[in-house]
């Protein structure tokens, strides 16, 4: 196994940004703060382990999202996330 | 139901095991009653939590593999050997059990009938399941959908679904099904015997002038290998949509 098969893709985030967000968030627009590469948050890198998941730029590498989970919260870090588009049916 | 409507923020559900299904040796189907079900779209997924006595929680995401108008909520689940999740949901879990999950997620890798085609499905291993939810989807709605799977699995026994899609296929001629068996074949096997390659999908693939849709699900070697395989023959990056799974315990 190499560690490419390690990483799952946006996808895999959506269970725990849809606990967090009241919108679809998997077919959001996301643009890296880090290249300033945009693409849907589907087609990122996923790493998820039991501590958290964190969502990298499949160009650059750079964490655009990051969320730990603890007792009763989430800890939803931003910073490499420059601005994210979402789509509401209405 | 199909819904269209914002489903709001996600929560967990408890589900019953009213069923559980032999698909393949290391595959099985738990068919689970969830009050409260909102609907799903084809090609979603749902994630399960597992608690253990001391607390300690482990989710996996599963993808759901029966089509919205299903009373039931179907998950189809393989076992990997060294899994934390998996061997409970395959071996552990028994008829009446309740089951903690979350969804239906996702809007990215899925697919309604008005969404029309022609459909590219490519699926390894597993990876068959939300593809399977899309091929119920459109058998019920009887569309005619020119619609071709390229499935990859390791041996015939290790093929999910095989009977049910040799049925749908044989009843209709808009779905064409395509194996490959990369690991063993049986006496007489005329079909692929390799992983999924740009030769092969030159020859079983819509045209690109045909514009299909392509939704392509699997370990995530065999997904980066076919998604751009399909871009390099002419696809557009935006009509090939992914899904990957994480360690399969072996190359599909």
């Amino acid at each position: 196994m190499t560690s490419d098969e390690q990483h799952l893709d946006g996808n895999a985030a959506g269970g725990v940004l849809g606990q967090i967000f009241a919108v679809e968030i998997t077919t959001a627009q996301i643009t890296c703060a880090g290249c300033g590469r945009d693409g849907i948050l589907a087609e990122t890198d996923v790493y998820a382990t039991a501590m958290g998941t964190i969502i990298r730029c499949p160009g650059c590498g750079d964490a655009l999202i990051r969320v730990a989970h603890g007792p009763q919260r989430y800890w939803v870090d931003f910073s490499g996330t420059r601005l994210l588009q979402l789509y509401v049916t209405e | 139901m199909e819904r269209t409507a914002l489903p709001g923020r996600l929560t967990w559900k408890l589900g019953r095991v009213v069923a559980i299904i032999d698909e393949t040796p290391r595959a099985k189907s738990l068919v689970l009653d969830v009050p409260g079900w909102a609907g799903h779209i084809a090609g979603q997924h749902v994630d399960v939590r597992l608690t253990a006595e001391d607390g300690y929680q482990a989710e996996r995401s599963y993808s759901i593999a029966s089509p919205p108008q299903d009373r039931n909520l179907v998950l189809t689940v393989e076992r990997l050997d060294d899994g934390e999740v998996s061997p409970y949901l395959t071996d552990g879990l028994q008829h009446g059990d309740q089951l903690e999950l979350r969804g239906p997620i996702g809007g990215y890798f899925t697919w309604r009938v008005a969404d029309g085609g022609p459909l590219l499905l490519v699926a390894g291993g597993s990876g068959i399941v939300p593809l399977m939810a899309m091929i119920r989807q459109r058998a019920a709605h009887q569309s005619t959908v020119p619609t071709r799977l390229l499935f990859s699995s390791r041996d015939i026994d290790d093929v999910i679904y095989r009977q049910e899609l040799e049925q749908l296929a044989a009843a209709d001629p808009a779905l064409t099904v395509v194996h490959t068996l990369t690991r063993a074949q049986p006496p007489g096997w005329t079909g692929y015997r390799r992983r999924i390659d740009r030769a092969m999908l030159a020859e079983v693939a819509w045209p690109p002038s045909a514009q299909p849709r392509a939704f392509v699900c699997g370990p995530t070697s065999l997904v980066e290998t076919v998604a751009s395989a399909l871009v390099e023959l002419g696809h557009e990056p935006q009509r090939v949509k992914t899904e990957r799974f994480g360690p399969s315990g072996g190359t599909i």
